[in-house]
């Protein structure tokens, strides 16, 4: 049949039509905004609505910071220096911001202590928060940490955190030579250990006050973010073994033990942190030993941990409750006792479960440490609600200096949530 | 083999209370109970000499006693005279008050988001996110703040409503946004106001009716029965014929500006404005997260399966993928009410006067009476959790997976 056609063929093409480009309308850019912003008339104005809000949100912004005015004495002449021209006065920033970050009664000569013990924060929490990339030795530092940190922050004798840091050594030698034959005489052993080291060393370091020391920092002259960093990260490393413990003693089956740990974590959860802060402020004291008084910070760090204590609880009970039975039945089957089971098979495994939930209470945590603002502590939020706004230089500049607020808050807080979501792909073992 | 496993039963020996698991519970129990009983004793003790030491007592006699403080919020009956009880029922009111109202509005908002979140449209999803990462991470406290010096410092003073010619002017004529408080026209119930209030109570039990009606009609015979567009007649039309009919008995009682301020209509304070609008924002960011989550969590095979059936997308959203996410949806939100309820607590610091600005704050003040108002406060926002929790667990139990 085809054959019959060949001569009446005029035109054979031998070779292929290179390839013409797609339809201008379904590449690059224009295939993309189509579809993802005018893919029918309603996605068209919401993408219009979008805009207008993008729009005029900028043209509040941008003016704000570009006639922002940084240098100025006080807001009257700020206001003189930008003549209505709607532009933030960030020079109350540049001008208080040792207060913002230190609070108004740290020594100012003494700044360099706080930073360097916030920046030996990173390293000392980076071979816990990057297991892998660090060498296991590394713990060591985070160990020393807390020592380190007491002594650049709060200053005094050297004595003091290295004997503290003595016990905690004396009593982990006393728990090692005696874990093998029972874990509760290694731990009361430990316990008594360095309770003994804590009580000769105390003599010691209130000997020497002045070996070694920097100039003493009283708790009540801490303030600014400072103030909001040390509750935050005392109060959630405080809070950790603590809820491990509750969490345990709620999933105990010792109805007693249950009880206890069922009530205290209820109640705490029941209540705002407002009020337990109030009870730290005014209740805590009757409840103490006549004669002792605690500094309002120790009071705040006190309830705090038992707040966030309550909180981890819950969080570690959800891990404790994922785990299949088949754990709790083969670490028996192998005949581990109940310390041994829990420290080397359960916790493990759903102390891993439950870090995202840990890390979304630390985050909290943090936010809320600004609630100590209330009870007349000059945290961050304190130190603008107080001394600066109500002071005649700056008193009415509001957007600058909350914003400076939220944008640290923001800072960390975000940091650390994205951590936990990298941590969480980190942990997937499962392969999906 | 039997007589082997089968321990021969020994009598108690005491040192089986260490050495036997069967005992030790109880030994570990002795501990705790006596360390428990020890700490407490302690404490009472530390308690009552302190308190002997300062010639105090506990008693609540004070709350019976005239409280001396005005109250610049009252839902009811209210003045300087009346005792700290009354007080603090004013301010437990008032803290009802600003967490209903931030529930709601953070349920609207957060399920609006969240629904947003997963849109198509790139640029809404982006503005979405920054909107869900922005108010999640800065604490509430700096956003009822910011909040509340928008309210106060940025908004006109009433007399800027002065004048023939003011700088500002009544939004609709009826809404004054000033710096003293938000000022919303209030009805005034004339006679017979409560025929169209009950007309239109009707109404909507009307359209429930209706509905059910289509549902049986549907199942009974697989006819459709079209409810959008009586259901909106119905709930416009016997209302307005009614009011109508009856001579408008409802009219609005609108704010006018007298002498140095606003009178008439329903003044909304600044404090409650902020504290409302800051909760119901930064607890819907954390409830846009949570739809998201439940939509998400909905396996795509559901839909497709909803779709294979021949459903439209309204329909397997309606029917399929929602009944399952709230599921997954409604504990953690009634877990963000909870914190509704506590954080409005903050209350305190933007001067609105909730229980804890009463009963722990001014009250506590003037009385002294620390411990005592503590332990009212906490009991108060412990009432309201634990029953709120108990309502929430028969709820999951009743929409559990009934698995086979």
């Amino acid at each position: 049949m085809s054959d019959s056609h060949a001569q009446s063929v005029a035109f054979v093409r031998d070779t292929v039509i290179p390839e013409s480009p797609p339809p201008a309308l379904e590449t690059g850019v224009v295939k993309w905004m189509r579809s993802n912003l005018f893919s029918g008339w309603f996605n068209t104005l919401l993408t219009l609505a979008a805009i207008w809000f993008v729009f005029m949100v900028l043209s509040v912004v941008v003016p704000w910071f570009a006639n922002g005015v940084w240098e100025a004495s006080d807001i009257r002449q700020c206001r003189e220096i930008m003549a209505g021209s709607g532009g933030g006065c960030f020079a109350v920033i540049a001008d208080r911001w040792q207060q913002l970050l230190f609070g108004f009664k740290y020594p100012s000569e003494e700044y360099w202590r706080p930073t360097l013990a916030f920046v030996l924060l990173f390293i000392a929490i980076a071979p816990l928060l990057f297991s892998k990339m660090f060498p296991r030795w590394m713990l060591v530092l985070t160990a020393l940490y807390p020592f380190v940190a007491y002594y650049l922050i709060w200053g005094g004798t050297i004595l003091a955190p290295l004997v503290a840091l003595l016990g905690f050594v004396a009593g982990y030698f006393a728990y090692a030579r005696v874990v093998r034959r029972s874990f509760a005489g290694a731990a009361a052993a430990g316990v008594v250990v360095a309770v003994v080291v804590w009580t000769l060393g105390g003599y010691v370091s209130a000997a020497a006050p002045g070996f070694m020391a920097f100039e003493p920092v009283a708790s009540r002259e801490m303030g600014g973010f400072m103030l909001n960093l040390i509750l935050g990260v005392v109060c959630v490393s405080l809070s950790l073994p603590l809820g491990i413990l509750l969490a345990l003693g709620r999933q105990s089956n010792l109805p007693v033990v249950k009880g206890i740990c069922v009530v205290f974590i209820e109640f705490i959860r029941g209540v705002p942190l407002i009020t337990l802060l109030f009870v730290a402020n005014v209740v805590l004291a009757y409840f103490l030993p006549p004669g002792t008084n605690f500094d309002l910070i120790v009071r705040v760090i006190i309830m705090i941990t038992m707040f966030a204590s309550a909180y981890i609880a819950e969080v570690i009970r959800g891990g404790l409750a994922a785990l299949p039975k088949g754990q709790y039945e083969g670490a028996e089957s192998l005949g581990l006792d109940y310390a041994q089971s829990m420290r080397l098979i359960i916790l493990p495994q759903a102390l891993k479960i439950s870090i995202p939930g840990i890390v979304n209470v630390a985050v909290g945590l943090f936010k809320d440490t600004t609630l100590v603002s209330i009870i007349s502590m000059f945290d961050l939020v304190g130190m603008i609600r107080g001394p600066i706004l109500a002071s005649t230089d700056w008193n009415g500049v509001y957007w600058e200096l909350l914003g400076l607020a939220a944008l640290l808050f923001f800072v960390v807080c975000y940091g650390i949530s994205q951590y936990s979501q990298w941590l969480e792909r980190q942990l997937q073992t499962d392969h999906r | 083999m039997s007589a082997l496993t089968d321990p021969h039963r020994e009598s108690f020996r005491l040192s089986m209370l260490l050495s036997d698991t069967r005992y030790r519970s109880y030994t570990f129990q002795g501990i705790a109970l006596a360390f428990l009983i020890a700490v407490m004793a302690f404490l009472g003790a530390n308690l009552l000499s302190n308190l002997a030491a300062q010639g105090l007592d506990i008693s609540y006699e004070f709350l019976g006693s005239p409280s001396g403080y005005d109250i610049n919020q009252r839902p009811i009956e209210y003045d300087s005279q009346s005792t700290h009880l009354r007080a603090s029922v004013v301010g437990i009111l008032n803290t009802l008050i600003v967490a209903v109202l931030a529930c709601v509005s953070a349920t609207v908002i957060g399920v609006f988001a969240g629904v947003l979140r997963l849109s198509n449209n790139w640029l809404v999803r982006k503005i979405m996110a920054i909107y869900v990462e922005a108010f999640r991470n800065v604490p509430v406290l700096i956003w009822i703040l910011i909040i509340f010096s928008i309210m106060t410092v940025s908004l006109p003073a009433p007399s800027a409503f002065r004048g023939e010619d003011p700088d500002s002017s009544l939004l609709f004529g009826a809404f004054a946004f000033t710096n003293r408080g938000v000022y919303i026209p209030a009805p005034i119930m004339g006679p017979g106001a409560w025929f169209v209030i009950g007309a239109f109570i009707a109404s909507i039990i009307g359209i429930i009716a209706l509905r059910r009606h289509a549902v049986k009609v549907l199942y009974d015979s697989g006819k459709v029965v079209k409810t959008f567009w009586p259901s909106v007649a119905l709930f416009f039309l016997p209302t307005l014929i009614v009011f109508f009919l009856l001579g408008r008995p409802i009219g609005l009682d609108l704010p006018a500006l007298k002498g140095f301020n606003f009178q008439g209509g329903i003044q909304l304070r600044g404090s409650l404005i902020a504290l409302w609008f800051a909760l119901s924002i930064y607890t819907g960011a954390f409830i846009a997260e949570n739809v998201r989550a439940g939509i998400q969590a909905i396996s795509r095979g559901q839909s497709e399966a909803a779709a294979a059936l021949g459903l439209r997308p309204r329909r397997i959203m309606n029917l399929v993928v929602l009944p399952q996410a709230l599921r997954v949806i409604i504990p953690p939100l009634v877990s963000h009410y909870l914190n509704i309820t506590k954080n409005s607590s903050l209350a305190i610091a933007v001067g609105y006067m909730d229980v804890t600005g009463t009963l722990g704050g001014i009250t506590l003040n003037q009385t002294g009476r620390a411990i005592e108002c503590v332990l009212l406060l906490m009991l108060f926002y412990l009432v309201i959790s634990l029953s709120i929790s108990t309502a929430m667990n028969i709820y999951n139990n009743s929409v559990k997976l009934r698995e086979r």
